[in-house]
């Protein structure tokens, strides 16, 4: 399968050649090469997907193939990183959710970023993107992954900043670069000491089932945990960072000053993901030898998914209701994650969570793209600004409609599929965090249903502008992307994606179905009941709320703490300090040093004043000094 | 004779011709033939080199020549190279010649100007090439002289001061090394001061430790030693930006280069024993530079203490002495010099438009000057250790080889160097966010014009060789590994 390194090269060459010649291009041939580039690529990782999943299993179980790895770069004698392309089925999985999302969303920026300045520029960072998640998906050891993670955190940065003459957006690339890169900085060092440990990046050899090259690592103590505790935690963190899991979520919401589809793309469907791939991708470790660390996964990630729900309740800005519900949504992946054994019945949390990593990028890509649409056409984010236009644009209510069921968990959408066996595999872990999950599933359909109803019923709104529905280049993606989220339930997922790769079959738990629909379709009536006519009330932000339902709208304040910490401690606090100490004290000795010295030369250059009585003078003391020592000694 | 003496003869025979000519146009015509040859012969000496390994040449130092000089003292000249120095000179024609295009626009004295540029390039080939100490520090003391100069005469803001207290600093030093070379040659009780043979002469330890400290902090003073690193952001501040290159580029390298051809490779037991000591300054020095960046407004100042910080990681390596860390230490002198001279080129094209380096002065020039605005971000990018370019290739080496060493205390140290990388996005991406973009802040700005031809081959030759050491480093990681591999061999 040689083939699959044309995946990369496809939107490789698409950026360099974008990049190189974005000033001669028409925005028509940057379109038609960046969106063709893609569409290569796309048709070659289904092809790739089919060609994996019918070759034959040996002895019923997936196995990896590296069609492609070359040295890079060597370190020391053991240690080397190689640039290859691995094939297993979650990595193939990858390969069908961000071409399909990438494509959708380079058809549709053709015509929401049409005539915009730049549009060769957004392009070819598109490009860049989707070279970096392929690159990320298919590594075939973990600082491989670590290289491509970078490069998909600046493309996340370039994107975000498109509009780079808007402070708002300068601000928010800025603090997602450097929050992801902080939780970035906690990865490497994670892979530093796993690999210092082991000898190894490589993946297949870390996976092998070898106890033995851990031996050393979990010998290893300090401060009362084992090396690869530490190590895999640390690797974690770089993952939550990504991920934007709970405390450094913070910069997600922000960066949705990017353009629409970008949020889609890589702040809804691929990039945020990471985290959750990156747990998967060693799922192995984590759950053989690390279970400590697995079940803090489990706990961060429910936590994340409550606060989230819980935000997500009462913001106004339609993209924000969407961040924090894609915040909300990668808690699920997470818990089920951390829920997850290796083998049967009990690996049903890791496939789950691969499932509904699946579904989830195809119904937030269309919710996304939908509020795009919608934003398109009445040039505002603010929900409290809109109202009836599910008769203004007909193809973007019904797909956004579809979307909404399936986040709810509405059956027989793709959505009810996957959150239903994730609240199955959290039960069979732990009653008290199943209902705990199922209390956030139900937020999830109350404020989806409260958008849902807020945007297309609600109080009637005037306009400045008569809405319209979006030109075909952006309905047709809403279209493509309604297909999965209609129908993607009914993909048998556990005969491709299982945590031991072996073929599974899922059986229905039907209380717990029942539970959570009733709990979802509850949830859609009382949202029903309070928005359908009034809509969201302007002011309802801001004035209006009390207690709670403020500190839910001010985010909990995170962002302040994280305010505080930077500006108040670090830049003016540090950071001024030790511009101060290197002024004043550092160089203030040099200096001193300096005006000791010319003192010193002041004082003594009466010395050398040129007078010979003086020289004389001196001359003649000195002999009859140096004399008298000599008689007297 | 030794084609390698090329490297000194190329910048001498420059300075001859310079004083002949008579007009700019035949300054500038002499000095782009020259530092084009210097770079033809750079890429000549690193294809001879590698062929020369792998037709199995297995000697440290290759291309080796001597010739008497003063027999009494056993002074000799001696060059030769290993991996290492075939790099550093590679680095340092690229610099050259880069900075000429850069200076173009040289004015007043365009000819004086060339004239201690070169004799400062041959100072720091004559470095690199040199393996006999004597030579070397004639070499070093030939490269420290001219910057006074070129910073006192040619330079802006408070030059004579920056100027003056470079030079003392510096001088001081090498005074300091000056005895501390003394002393390795006259406690070993070698009739040479060949650095190859020295190696295989073991100086007996209590004088190692007398030694090693003077040596390794007369080139750590040039290596932006914390806390001795203070001459250098002023002085790369008020240095004309051809010189800033050359300065932060390439002379600073020599710190790192001595000390570990010098200091480390000659008395390896003491720099064991003393490394603790002088890797705790080294790391504060990584952190405390890339914290004192943020708090800085002059885009120069910014990228002066950037360089502090990253070359305190290069001395932070190599005193790591593992030969992993000790490859990494080279190929971040190699990136940070490529960086740092694209930064100083650009900081200075920039200024010599908009009269300002206030970033609170300026804002939106990305949309006023794309090229030279996305040059920059291509530099803030690199210097943070993106993927693809070479900072992170080097930072990434450094990091593993540094934590080969099974001890608490380097891990820690480790860790906090490692947290530079953070703070180096913070302020890289400050400053972009606030001179690049946003809207234009200065409406008289707006009429700015864009990169001339000249200053678009210097940023695009940089930002090639930034990306080709990013993206392709298999090679040259691994002939400077090989170079160490000998010589960690022979000093054992």
């Amino acid at each position: 399968m040689e083939y699959t390194l044309l995946i990369l090269l496809f939107p490789l060459t698409s950026f360099i050649v974008l990049g190189l010649f974005s000033n001669r291009l028409s925005h028509k041939a940057a379109g038609i090469i960046g969106t063709g580039a893609l569409l290569a690529m796309t048709l070659l990782s289904f092809y790739a997907a089919w060609d994996y999943f019918t070759t034959p299993k040996a002895e019923g179980f997936y196995q990896t193939l590296i069609p492609f790895n070359t040295p890079w770069l060597h370190m020391g004698s053991h240690l080397h990183i190689d640039m290859g392309i691995l094939l297993d089925p979650i990595s193939v999985m990858m390969l069908v959710v961000i071409s399909t999302v990438s494509l959708m969303v380079h058809i549709y920026s053709l015509g929401y970023m049409k005539g915009e300045k730049g549009f060769q520029r957004y392009y070819g960072f598109l490009s860049l993107f989707t070279f970096s998640m392929m690159g990320l998906v298919l590594s075939t050891n973990i600082f491989q992954m670590y290289i491509f993670w970078e490069l998909v955190g600046v493309s996340s940065y370039l994107l975000i900043g498109f509009y780079y003459t808007r402070p708002e957006a300068v601000a928010a690339s800025k603090k997602a670069f450097i929050v992801t890169r902080f939780a970035d900085m906690f990865f490497l060092i994670g892979i530093l000491v796993l690999s210092y440990y082991t000898q190894t990046f490589d993946f297949g050899t870390l996976m092998s089932g070898n106890e033995t090259i851990f031996q050393h690592a979990l010998s290893t103590r300090f401060l009362g945990a084992s090396a690869l505790v530490w190590a895999m935690a640390l690797i974690f963190i770089g993952g939550a960072g990504k991920s934007a899991l709970f405390p450094l979520h913070i910069w997600l919401p922000d960066a949705m000053e990017g353009p629409t589809p970008v949020s889609a793309l890589i702040h809804a469907a691929t990039m945020v993901v990471a985290g959750v791939y990156l747990v998967a991708r060693l799922f192995p470790i984590y759950v053989a030898f690390t279970p400590e660390v697995l079940e803090g996964i489990a706990w961060v990630g429910a936590f994340t998914s409550m606060f989230a729900a819980v935000i997500a309740i009462v913001q106004t800005d339609i993209k924000r209701v969407l961040a924090f519900s894609t915040i909300s949504q990668i808690g699920f992946m997470m818990v089920a994650l951390g829920v997850s054994k290796l083998e049967g019945h009990e690996g049903l949390g890791y496939m789950a969570s691969l499932f509904h990593l699946f579904t989830h990028a195809m119904f937030k890509a269309l919710l996304f793209l939908g509020a795009g649409s919608i934003i398109h056409a009445v040039h505002s984010n603010e929900m409290e600004r809109m109202g009836g236009l599910r008769t203004y644009m007909p193809v973007t209510h019904l797909t956004f409609l579809v979307a909404c069921l399936s986040i709810a968990g509405i059956p027989p959408f793709s959505g009810f599929f996957s959150k239903d066996e994730i609240l199955a595999a959290i039960y069979g872990y732990h009653t008290g965090l199943g209902i705990w999950m199922t209390v956030a599933a139900g937020f999830t359909a109350f404020y989806i249903f409260r958008l849902y109803f807020s945007i297309f019923w609600g109080k009637q709104t005037q306009y400045a502008h008569t809405p319209h529905e979006s030109p075909r280049s952006m309905t047709f993606p809403l279209i493509f992307l309604a297909i999965p989220t209609l129908l993607g339930g009914f993909i048998p997922f556990g005969h491709f994606v299982t945590a031991n790769r072996s073929v599974y079959t899922i059986h229905p738990d039907w209380p717990i179905m029942f539970i959570s629909v009733l709990v979802s379709l509850t949830a859609i009536f009382i949202a029903r009941k309070m928005y359908q006519y009034a809509g969201t009330k302007t002011g309802e932000a801001s004035s209006g709320l009390k207690g709670f339902q403020k500190a839910a709208y001010h985010r909990f304040y995170v962002d302040e703490v994280y305010l505080f910490i930077t500006k108040k401690i670090l830049f003016n606090g540090i950071a001024r300090a030790f511009a101060w100490f290197d002024h004043h004290v550092v160089d203030g000795s040099i200096n001193g040093l300096a005006s000791v010295t010319d003192w010193v030369s002041i004082k003594i250059r009466g010395f050398q004043s040129g007078e010979i009585q003086w020289y004389a003078y001196i001359f003649l003391f000195g002999t009859l000094l140096i004399t008298a020592l000599f008689l007297f000694m | 004779m030794n084609f390698l003496s090329l490297f000194v003869l190329l910048p001498l025979l420059m300075i001859l011709t310079l004083f002949m000519t008579s007009n700019r146009k035949q300054v500038l015509g002499t000095m782009v033939a020259g530092s084009t040859l210097l770079v033809i012969l750079s890429a000549f000496l690193a294809y001879r080199y590698m062929a020369a390994r792998s037709d199995g040449a297995t000697d440290p130092m290759l291309f080796t020549a001597s010739l008497s000089w003063f027999e009494p003292l056993h002074i000799r000249y001696a060059v030769g190279v290993d991996g290492v120095s075939v790099v550093m000179l590679c680095l340092t024609s690229l610099i050259v010649f880069t900075g000429t295009f850069v200076s173009w626009k040289m004015a007043p004295l365009t000819k004086e100007f060339f004239l201690w540029y070169c004799l400062l390039a041959t100072g720091v080939f004559g470095f690199f090439i040199s393996t006999d100490l004597f030579t070397l520090f004639l070499f070093y003391e030939t490269a420290l002289i001219p910057m006074y100069l070129l910073i006192g005469v040619w330079g802006t803001g408070r030059k004579e001061y920056a100027a003056m207290k470079l030079t003392l600093m510096l001088m001081g030093s090498s005074m300091i090394l000056l005895v501390g070379i003394l002393g390795i040659y006259f406690s070993s009780g070698a009739t040479s001061m060949n650095i190859t043979d020295l190696v295989h002469i073991s100086i007996p330890l209590e004088q190692q430790y007398l030694f090693f400290t003077l040596t390794f902090f007369g080139f750590g003073v040039l290596g932006a030693l914390f806390p001795f690193h203070t001459w250098s952001p002023d002085g790369h501040a008020s240095a004309p930006t051809a010189v800033s290159m050359l300065h932060a580029g390439v002379l600073m390298k020599l710190g790192g280069y001595g000390s570990f051809r010098v200091a480390i490779t000659l008395m390896p037991e003491a720099a064991e024993k003393l490394s603790p000591i002088f890797l705790v300054l080294t790391a504060i020095g990584v952190v405390y530079g890339a914290l004192a960046a943020i708090r800085q407004t002059d885009l120069k100042y910014i990228n002066a203490y950037s360089s502090v910080s990253h070359c305190n990681l290069v001395l932070f390596a190599i005193l790591m002495l593992t030969q992993t860390a000790l490859t990494g230490a080279v190929l971040q002198m190699l990136s940070h010099g490529l960086i740092t001279a694209l930064f100083f080129a650009l900081i200075g094209m920039i200024y010599s438009r908009s009269h300002t380096r206030l970033i609170t002065d300026m804002g939106g020039l990305m949309k006023i000057m794309p090229f030279l605005g996305v040059g920059f971000v291509v530099a803030g990018l690199s210097n943070i250790g993106v993927p693809g370019f070479s900072g992170f290739v080097a930072e990434m080496t450094i990091f593993v080889g540094a934590f080969e060493n099974d001890d608490l205390f380097r891990r820690i140290l480790t860790v906090a160097a490692v947290t530079s990388i953070v703070i180096g996005a913070v302020y890289i991406l400050r400053t972009i966010g606030k001179f690049l973009y946003g809207p234009l802040q200065n409406p008289e700005h707006g009429k700015l014009d864009d990169a001339r031809w000249y200053e678009r081959l210097a940023v695009i030759t940089l930002v090639a060789a930034i990306i080709y050491l990013g993206s392709f480093p298999t090679g040259i990681s691994a002939m400077i590994n090989d170079s160490f591999s000998s010589m960690l061999q022979v000093a054992r």
